[in-house]
């Protein structure tokens, strides 16, 4: 169980780090809006953590297991997908001179 | 639920050094010469927040096998997807992921809600529930913007009578479902209310939502993939959840709102109105005034082509339909050789995601300082020679800046209209997705060049080289 004061702290990490995100996406040129779509959408694969929680606990119900384990392989085809494919995209962005 | 255990304070550390690298990934993407260290410093925040948390205890010998047969499955699909897909599919692969994204997040707050539901705190279980709502309806929403991107299901809004007050009503059932869940959180009516509704209120979110706002509306699920990954770092009280779903929330947020000023439509308009659901039943070839609108020929182009100082080029998504970027850049590499300036210009909702034009362009090779911005380059159409539109409507429409009728008006577009000739390539004579007519067609100035994108240009090149012979 938390206590409230858990509770706030992770209201403060909340407030601030949205602060923080607004203020480097608007620093992102338009050029690099579909790579940064692709980057922000490996990072909230960053729900690997919460689906590798849940399915490592030994656990009774077996159900639980396996919505971990969708949960896990769903995150895990975000994570390598959203990276690779960025790489990709970047790869190709090339200057006249280059 | 989660007990601090010995390691758990050391995993903290890993944690903190994950989230610091994910802001820095952001930070680095903002300029194209340092965004590919930033996407190798999202790569490794991502490795260290996996293996702290394999590392971090709690994990059983049979837990252990679970996790990496289903991250072997997950890498296994996700690896041929990023290396194989052409990057004309994109913004359906982008689509497919924000759904894959929602669904994660969606099944760790039922499973976490089947385990724990007696020990939860009342917090706890309204974060789960804002965590499921979040997560379901971004599963089928993003599901059905797929199936419209890919065209499986029309890309035409479907509006029936009575949508809005149907969908909204969906989500305050959800809503009203996830408040009693959070009083009362052994009520399994609530919990499958809450889950059927969301999962219902995402189709309804896309369905009424026409092709061209297809940014917006990617750039929005975005943001409710990231914000129920933020919210369940506050079931789990893990506070790297937290930091890097509160950074995917508001790139999304931010996208979807650049989309919509670039549009000059609120959030509520986009979401609602139903966009480029009516056809226009007077459309066809005729205008008006009776005047008649003719195709010109490839000849006629090259003509107006040659001995040029300046033209400029604008993509829309019909170029990306007809994979027509590596003929468009053929093309501006043969109008360079004879020594005319070829700009790229790009308006911030051509194509179906943000940026979709620019990535396109740089597969095919064009330099990214060719590539201009819409307030950069609109100062410019008035020294060009020739602006050749290739797949791009609704965009140039000059009706956005004069007629208050339009469903575009106010929007901001390409100044297209003040070149001296416009070259207009086109299937057909349907209208845009907008579904409004475009009154660039009727202007002296036009030429009308009718046939596929891809077609036109390899004859227009194959032009040039006669000609040079």
């Amino acid at each position: 169980m938390h206590e409230p004061s858990g509770l706030i702290e992770n209201l403060f990490v909340f407030v601030l780090a949205s602060f923080l995100g607004l203020e480097l996406i608007r620093g992102v040129s338009r050029l690099l809006h579909t790579p940064l779509m692709s980057l922000t959408n490996a990072i909230a694969s960053i729900a690997i953590v919460g689906s590798l929680l849940i399915t490592g606990r030994p656990h009774e119900d077996p159900v639980i297991t396996a919505l971990g384990v969708v949960a896990i392989a769903c995150s895990a085809i975000n994570a390598v997908g959203g990276f690779l494919i960025t790489e990709r995209i970047l790869k190709m962005f090339k200057k006249r001179s280059d | 639920m989660h007990e601090p255990s010995a390691m758990s304070s050391a995993v903290q550390y890993v944690y903190l050094a994950s989230a610091a690298l994910f802001i820095l990934s952001l930070k680095w993407m903002g300029q194209v010469k340092t965004a590919r260290r930033g996407n190798w410093a999202g790569a490794s925040a991502m490795v260290l927040a996996v293996v702290g948390t394999l590392i971090g205890g709690g994990i059983s010998g049979q837990g252990y096998l679970w996790i990496a047969g289903a991250m072997v499955v997950g890498a296994a699909i996700g690896t041929p997807m990023a290396i194989v897909m052409p990057m004309t599919a994109v913004p359906q692969r982008t689509a497919l992921s924000h759904a894959f994204g929602g669904l994660a997040a969606a099944l760790v707050g039922v499973a976490e809600y089947l385990e724990n539901r007696e020990h939860l705190s009342t917090f706890t279980v309204g974060a789960l529930s804002a965590e499921m709502l979040l997560g379901f309806l971004t599963f089928t929403g993003s599901l059905f913007a797929f199936g419209k991107l890919q065209e499986i299901i029309s890309t035409r809004p479907v509006v029936y009578p009575g949508r809005n007050i149907v969908s909204l009503g969906t989500l305050v059932i959800a809503v009203l479902s996830g408040v009693y869940l959070t009083i009362d959180p052994s009520s399994t009516l609530a919990f499958g209310t809450l889950i059927a509704t969301s999962l219902a209120f995402g189709v309804f979110l896309i369905i009424p939502i026409g092709g061209a706002d297809m940014p917006t509306v990617i750039a929005i699920l975005n943001a409710y993939a990231g914000l129920s990954a933020s919210a369940m770092g506050f079931v789990m009280n893990n506070k790297l959840l937290i930091i890097a779903g509160a950074l995917d929330g508001t790139s999304g947020l931010i996208l979807s709102i650049l989309m919509c000023k670039a549009m000059n439509r609120s959030f509520a308009n986009v979401l609602f109105a139903g966009v480029g659901a009516v056809q226009p039943s007077k459309g066809g070839a005729k205008a008006p005034g009776g005047k008649t609108i003719v195709g010109y020929s490839i000849e006629d182009a090259k003509a107006v082509l040659e001995d040029t100082r300046l033209v400029i080029i604008v993509p829309g998504y019909g170029m990306a339909v007809a994979q027509a970027q590596h003929a468009v850049k053929e093309l501006a590499n043969v109008l360079a050789a004879q020594g005319t300036d070829v700009k790229f210009a790009i308006h911030p909702v051509a194509g179906r995601m943000p940026g979709h034009m620019n990535v396109l362009l740089s597969e095919a090779d064009v330099p990214y300082d060719q590539l201009w911005e819409m307030e950069r380059v609109n100062s410019s159409f008035p020294e060009a020679d020739v602006a050749i539109v290739v797949g791009a409507n609704d965009v140039t429409n000059p009706a956005a800046r004069t007629n208050k009728e339009s469903p575009l008006y106010g929007m901001p577009i390409l100044d297209v209209d003040k070149a001296r000739t416009v070259i207009f390539i086109k299937r057909s004579m349907n209208p845009g997705f907008a579904g409004v007519d475009n009154e660039l067609f009727l202007l002296d100035k036009t030429m009308m060049v009718f046939g596929d994108a891809k077609k036109v240009m390899t004859d227009l090149i194959a032009a040039f080289k006669e000609g040079a012979h």
